[in-house]
């Protein structure tokens, strides 16, 4: 019955994600991980590696491992930005091989969620502003490097970047790539 | 004065003088009339020669009785692989009327293929750095009874960024190497299928070209080659043809290639736009009425529905000529038919050369004509039609009339608007463009997802486009665009803009005084100036 009633709720959630995700990702993030509250490591653990074999693997596009290879050949460094947490991205980024990567991550207390975000919380500009610390510390140019995003959330990183690029975009992402001469990729 | 203006040097060659009626020119996607000077010496297509009564017989006569080697049912046995690679959607241009040549051909091969137990066929277009053709496109240009027997597994595109798919082949000595598609290198007979549109089509560079990967392609097409090429309509003076033909002697080594080449007429329209191919002198009352309705109804339609409308206009091409065999021997046949169609006699350089700019070009099908692409149309294509000297004397003017506006096809030409809003503001140079940047647009991973799972050309295809017109750059005085509606493309491309022709006129006699001689290329046209 408790399971029945978090599923109609979450179902019932979804249109205010929508809502929200459109008006603004910070505050998406703030509702959506309040969810979480309550809920152990060890079990968000478990279904992490859980979600990732069920659900994350078989959803990755062909295109993006040669997108990855192609970039790998070309020397370049991949870095992962994103605002899922670092639990279930972390058996992602061993699949796709990648090493360096920064997630959202949540709060414990005792080994119990309080469902807020640790910060910094990687959101929209929040991942401009890291993507540059990150560069000068690490003396990449920022012209020289690429940037790749399905979400309209993260036009601030798309703009500080020298080759920008969408991938599978929505409506209102692809008409923004369009308006900025933005190359437009389909991975499926 | 009139009398000697009208004397005919040829057919296809007439003068401008008190009584002539204004001419036709193309310019994206519209026609305009203008009246010309006095003494413009206004260039046609030749008169069209009649097609092949019976096509299906001709090929089948070619496949029978091949120049060089054995026809080719007895090179068939069963089991053994076969790989037919034909060429892409590029041209003719605008695409054919269906059934295409190439549906024709294929439809005789694939039964004669089956017929000898031959199974394992694939058919793939030979695409190069071009985009892939979409399925649609596919479809149509091969039937959908091949389609159905071969798509997707069995025909598909060629993928030049594919590196399992690649294998090379061998190297010139001056270590050139030569990358070919996998599954054309490795069955025991390679058929290509070729429609020979242009000079430069066709021969070696069917397979060499076509089925090649970017670092075997950017050997010859590089600024100095196209430099060298005097012209690249001119396959005797074509240093681009030189070095082609070095790695097709390659390819004649390592593989078991049965060529077959066509040779098509100029029959670019059908009897509703055919007037657009003739004298404006010579319309009839019907011909003035069907171009003033063209021109009202075009008027009354956006651009994009303009463009639109033009390219869903079918080409009326037809065959003049098929040979089979071996690639050299076939190709000699079938260049010479066309010089045939194409070629006009002309008698003295021109000072000023004007050109329209139609909204059709081989990089642009069912898309927009870029302002790279009318660099390339006008000093590439226009201004190599020529062989043995350039219509246009060294320094001279050309006036090409295109709106010129700032127009990109995102999902067909993505690299094309980083080179020209990026790299042009920078440089011009060619060398320079080439050695700075060229690998970096080939090699982004962005581009080559774009020409791989989608239909954007290569990364480094806006390169090659640029290089295209590097022997016009080196020969042009000034370019002068007519009609630009902007200003800042034409100053981009290094180009001078005028608001109409009179003006540009104007401004080229300003450069190369008022008794300079004007030709002008009535477009839409294929034809070779053949200069005395």
């Amino acid at each position: 019955m408790a399971s029945f009633k978090k599923s109609a709720t979450t179902f019932l959630s979804l249109p205010v994600f929508a809502v929200t995700d459109q008006y603004s990702r910070k505050v998406f993030n703030d509702l959506y991980f309040q969810r979480y509250k309550g809920q152990s490591e060890d079990r968000l653990r478990y279904f992490a590696q859980e979600l990732f074999e069920d659900v994350i693997k078989p959803a990755v596009f062909p295109g993006a491992y040669e997108l990855i290879d192609q970039s790998r050949k070309l020397g370049l460094r991949q870095v992962v930005i994103t605002g899922a947490l670092d639990l279930s991205v972390k058996p992602l980024m061993e699949h796709l091989g990648i090493t360096e990567y920064v997630t959202n991550r949540l709060e414990f207390v005792n080994g119990m969620a309080t469902g807020r975000l640790l910060p910094p919380v990687m959101a929209a500009a929040t991942k401009a502003s890291w993507i540059r610390t990150y560069t000068e510390r690490e003396g990449i140019s920022l012209s020289d490097s690429y940037a790749y995003t399905d979400s309209m959330s993260d036009l601030p990183m798309l703009s500080i970047v020298g080759h920008p690029a969408v991938i599978n975009p929505d409506m209102r992402l692809r008409q923004t790539a369009l308006h900025h001469d933005w190359p437009i990729l389909n991975l499926k | 004065m009139a009398l000697q203006l009208r004397r005919k040097t040829h057919e296809s060659v007439i003068y401008i003088d008190r009584d002539s009626a204004p001419r036709i020119m193309p310019s994206g996607e519209d026609f305009i009339l203008e009246d010309l000077p006095i003494g413009t010496r206004v260039i046609y297509p030749n008169p069209t020669i009649k097609g092949l009564p019976n096509r299906e017989a001709a090929i089948r006569y070619a496949l029978n009785h091949p120049l060089g080697c054995d026809p080719l049912f007895a090179q068939l046995e069963p089991g053994m692989r076969v790989t037919i690679a034909v060429d892409d959607i590029s041209l003719p241009l605008p695409p054919m009327a269906t059934p295409d040549i190439r549906q024709t051909i294929l439809e005789i091969v694939c039964d004669m293929l089956a017929g000898h137990g031959v199974d394992d066929v694939h058919i793939i277009i030979a695409n190069s750095l071009h985009r892939k053709m979409t399925e649609w496109e596919m479809k149509r240009m091969v039937g959908p009874r091949i389609f159905s027997d071969y798509y997707p597994d069995r025909y598909y595109n060629h993928d030049a960024e594919w590196a399992d798919g690649l294998i090379k082949i061998g190297e010139t000595r001056h270590k050139e190497p030569l990358v070919l598609n996998r599954r054309c290198a490795e069955s025991d007979l390679l058929i290509y299928v070729n429609i020979n549109f242009v000079p430069m089509d066709g021969g070696h560079k069917s397979v060499a070209v076509g089925l090649c990967d970017y670092e075997s392609l950017r050997m010859h097409h590089d600024p100095q080659t196209i430099r060298d090429s005097d012209s690249y309509m001119d396959p005797a003076r074509s240093a681009l043809n030189h070095k082609v033909i070095k790695l097709g002697k390659i390819v004649d080594e390592t593989l078991n290639v049965f060529h077959i080449e066509t040779a098509i007429n100029n029959r670019m329209y059908g009897a509703d736009m055919d007037f657009l191919l003739r004298n404006e002198d010579d319309f009839t009352a019907f011909d003035r009425m069907k171009f003033e309705a063209m021109r009202f109804t075009m008027s009354k339609l956006p651009r994009a529905a303009r463009r639109k409308l033009l390219h869903s206009r079918p080409s009326q091409y037809e065959m003049t000529a098929c040979y089979a065999g071996k690639t050299e021997l076939v190709h000699e046949k079938i260049v010479a038919k066309g010089f045939e169609q194409y070629a006009i006699p002309i008698r003295g350089q021109a000072d000023i050369l004007i050109t329209g700019i139609p909204d059709i070009s081989p990089y642009n099908v069912y898309s927009i004509l870029n302002p790279l692409l009318v660099q390339v149309m006008a000093l590439g294509y226009h201004f190599n039609f020529y062989r043995n000297k350039p219509l246009l004397k060294t320094g001279g003017v050309l006036i090409l009339h295109h709106p010129c506006y700032d127009d990109f096809d995102h999902q067909f030409h993505p690299s094309y608007i980083e080179f020209f809003h990026r790299l042009l503001p920078e440089t011009r140079d060619a060398f320079t463009l080439r050695e700075k940047y060229e690998r970096e647009f080939a090699n982004n991973p962005s581009y080559i997802e774009m020409y791989r799972r989608g239909n954007a050309y290569h990364g480094a295809h806006p390169f090659f486009m640029w290089y295209w017109g590097e022997n016009g750059r080196q020969h042009v005085g000034h370019v002068i665009a007519a009609g630009a509606e902007n200003a800042h493309v034409p100053a981009i491309l290094g180009w001078e803009r005028a608001d109409n022709l009179t003006e540009a006129i104007a401004m080229a006699r300003s450069y190369m005084g008022n008794s300079a001689e004007i030709t002008m290329l009535h477009q839409p046209m294929i034809g070779i100036a053949d200069m005395e």
